[in-house]
């Protein structure tokens, strides 16, 4: 994809040097090496296997060694948190991504029309992300409350019988984390995007001008197919927000209410250090490991794996 | 302005399409700094302002006492001393967790793009792989480890874990920097008799400034910002300050002081917007680069 500028998330062509004279002074490289070779065994590996073992235990406070088979994981997939949890980690992920795509690729086309005052709005709209997610439910969390936000605000303004309580119903709690993610990562979304529009061959505008194309039809048609290395792009950088899905739930509703935005992140951080079920807890960190595996091995074989065996 | 940028589509004057496209930015523009306005407007008023006022209006009675409040007494669980006990760890926290993450990952990217050692390149993808798990699957083994070595709860600790778990970005920004590097260079200090560490620290470290830049930039917004491994690994007198305004938001008795807790918000996101205003474009360019992170 030549007419893209933007350096996509990982150049893998680049393979070492090849010189046989260095043979012999390889040596500190390898010793340079070494601590980080250390800390994959140790921790990358070691601990990725210590979770998935303690997960076949009945470990409650302290881990225990024993064998109980897959025990945790039926009592997992009986449990209501972590199902109410799964159930909404999903809602998040898809309404997230594709909101945030969507979002950002209206933003990134609108702000290439040679808008005035472009850097201003790309700098509103990228600062979210520089935020932290707890700075983000807190602010969020405050704007949607019922009493003193938002539906208050529509209700002064005469509308008396306005109701937006989502923070604190229950079916929709898990919709505001949902406005509140959107808010941090649209912007990234569209700084990605706008990047990869710039590169567009801007032969390709004067082609669809002289064929009397609209405007709409060659972005939708013909610019985002070539925007897909950069789609691919956000889309992993964001998949990896929501599995690590946390802060901004412990900050906005600390999962409530009730059970109604737990998600798998949390329901293993309360078991681990509060509620003292370290098996169940390395059980559903498991299951969000397999998850993860599962979405990623596709897209690493495309892009590591396969280029290897021939030239891209 | 806009006709001298030579693509892109042509310019347009004032129509009814180009009064939608800055109606749609216009709008958009206002929902993303709604929370910014609504935070800065609620942390300047008094609490009864609060209450019977607007939420999006300005103060009538401008007071900056919340902010005061926030940085100095407010109360984060037991303890009354305010946010800046949070800021004063975060700052210390962050400075030896960004200078280590980045030395290190200068160091490995350097062996990885320019020394061929053997296994390096699957330790790398054993790395870049782990980038992608969820830390919760890490975390127990680490605690116990730590207790083990008697360093849990502790300084020490979490600049370790911010190291760790910094190294898959930090490796990869440098190992593709100096990948990108005209390799003759390095043949020729090869040639001219250098080992690895002094054409590190003669060659590659004097050249390196754009990527520290880069690779500065998402450290110290990332360990600023975290709150996962603060919480679990920090222990009670190190708590970083987003760990710390949780609790100020989450542990208030009686009335929650809204203004006291939109100033501490405030500046809890403080150093983070410094530092996207500060960098501007370079902010996007460590996104990119680093987008295997999250």
């Amino acid at each position: 994809m030549a007419i893209v500028s933007i350096p996509t998330a990982v150049a893998t062509s680049e393979r070492p040097v090849k010189n046989r004279r260095i043979n012999r002074t390889r040596l500190p490289a390898a010793l340079a090496l070494l601590p980080t070779a250390l800390i994959v065994l140790v921790v990358y590996i070691g601990c990725m296997l210590w979770t998935v073992r303690l997960s076949f235990t009945s470990s409650t406070l302290l881990p225990k060694l024993d064998w109980v088979g897959f025990a945790q994981y039926s009592r997992l997939f009986m449990n209501d948190r972590f199902l109410v949890s799964a159930e909404n980690i999903l809602i998040f992920g898809v309404l997230f991504i594709s909101g945030c795509l969507i979002l950002g690729f209206m933003l990134a086309v609108f702000i290439d029309q040679n808008v005035r005052a472009e850097g201003v709005f790309r700098t509103i709209f990228l600062y979210p992300y520089a935020m932290s997610f707890v700075v983000t439910g807190v602010a969020w969390q405050w704007f949607l409350n019922p009493g003193l936000g938002l539906q208050k605000l529509v209700r002064d303004m005469g509308f008396e019988n306005f109701t937006f309580d989502w923070l604190v119903n229950q079916q929709m709690a898990i919709y505001t984390i949902v406005i509140a993610g959107l808010w941090h990562g649209a912007g990234l979304t569209m700084a990605i995007l706008l990047a990869g529009l710039r590169g567009v061959d801007s032969e390709l505008w004067k082609a669809a001008r002289i064929d009397g194309i609209p405007t709409w039809r060659v972005y939708l048609s013909i610019v985002l197919p070539l925007l897909r290395p950069m789609v691919v792009t956000a889309t992993v950088l964001l998949a990896t927000g929501v599995v690590k899905l946390y802060d901004l739930v412990v900050a906005m509703t600390l999962g409530g209410p009730g059970i109604a935005t737990e998600v798998p992140a949390k329901f293993v951080m309360d078991h681990l250090f509060e509620r003292n079920n370290i098996a169940l807890g390395t059980a559903a960190a498991t299951v969000m490991l397999i998850t993860v595996v599962a979405i990623l091995a596709p897209w690493i074989y495309a892009k590591y794996v396969r280029p290897q065996g021939r030239p891209a | 302005m806009s006709t001298a940028i030579p693509q892109g589509r042509r310019p347009r004057h004032l129509t009814i399409g180009r009064i939608g496209v800055y109606a749609f930015l216009i709008t958009a523009a206002l929902f993303f700094m709604l929370p910014l306005w609504i935070m800065l407007v609620t942390s300047l008023k008094p609490m009864d302002e609060i209450r019977l006022g607007n939420i999006l209006a300005l103060p009538v009675n401008l007071t900056f006492e919340a902010w005061t409040k926030a940085w100095s007494s407010a109360c984060t669980g037991l303890e009354c001393n305010g946010i800046s006990v949070g800021f004063w760890n975060s700052v210390r926290i962050l400075i030896p967790s960004v200078i280590l993450s980045i030395t290190a990952g200068a160091i490995n990217g350097y062996a990885l793009s320019l020394w061929r050692v053997r296994g390096a390149n699957v330790i790398f993808g054993i790395l870049l792989l782990g980038a992608f798990i969820p830390y919760q699957v890490f975390l127990y083994p680490l605690v116990r480890i730590f207790s083990t070595t008697g360093i849990y709860n502790s300084l020490l600790c979490i600049i370790i874990v911010h190291v760790i778990f910094g190294l898959p970005t930090m490796t990869l920004l440098f190992r593709n920097y100096y990948a990108g590097l005209p390799i003759e260079l390095f043949k020729a200090a090869r040639i001219d008799g250098g080992g690895f560490w002094t054409i590190f620290f003669r060659v590659m470290l004097p050249m390196s400034t754009p990527i520290i830049v880069v690779a500065a930039i998402l450290q110290v917004t990332g360990i600023w910002n975290d709150f996962i491994f603060g919480l679990t690994f920090a222990g009670r007198e190190n708590l970083p300050m987003t760990v710390q305004l949780n609790n100020i938001v989450h542990s208030t008795q009686g009335e929650r002081a809204y203004n006291v807790d939109m100033a501490a918000t405030m500046l809890a996101a403080l150093v983070p917007l410094v530092v996207y205003f500060v960098s501007g474009r370079w902010f996007v360019r460590g996104i990119a680069a680093g987008a295997v992170k999250g």
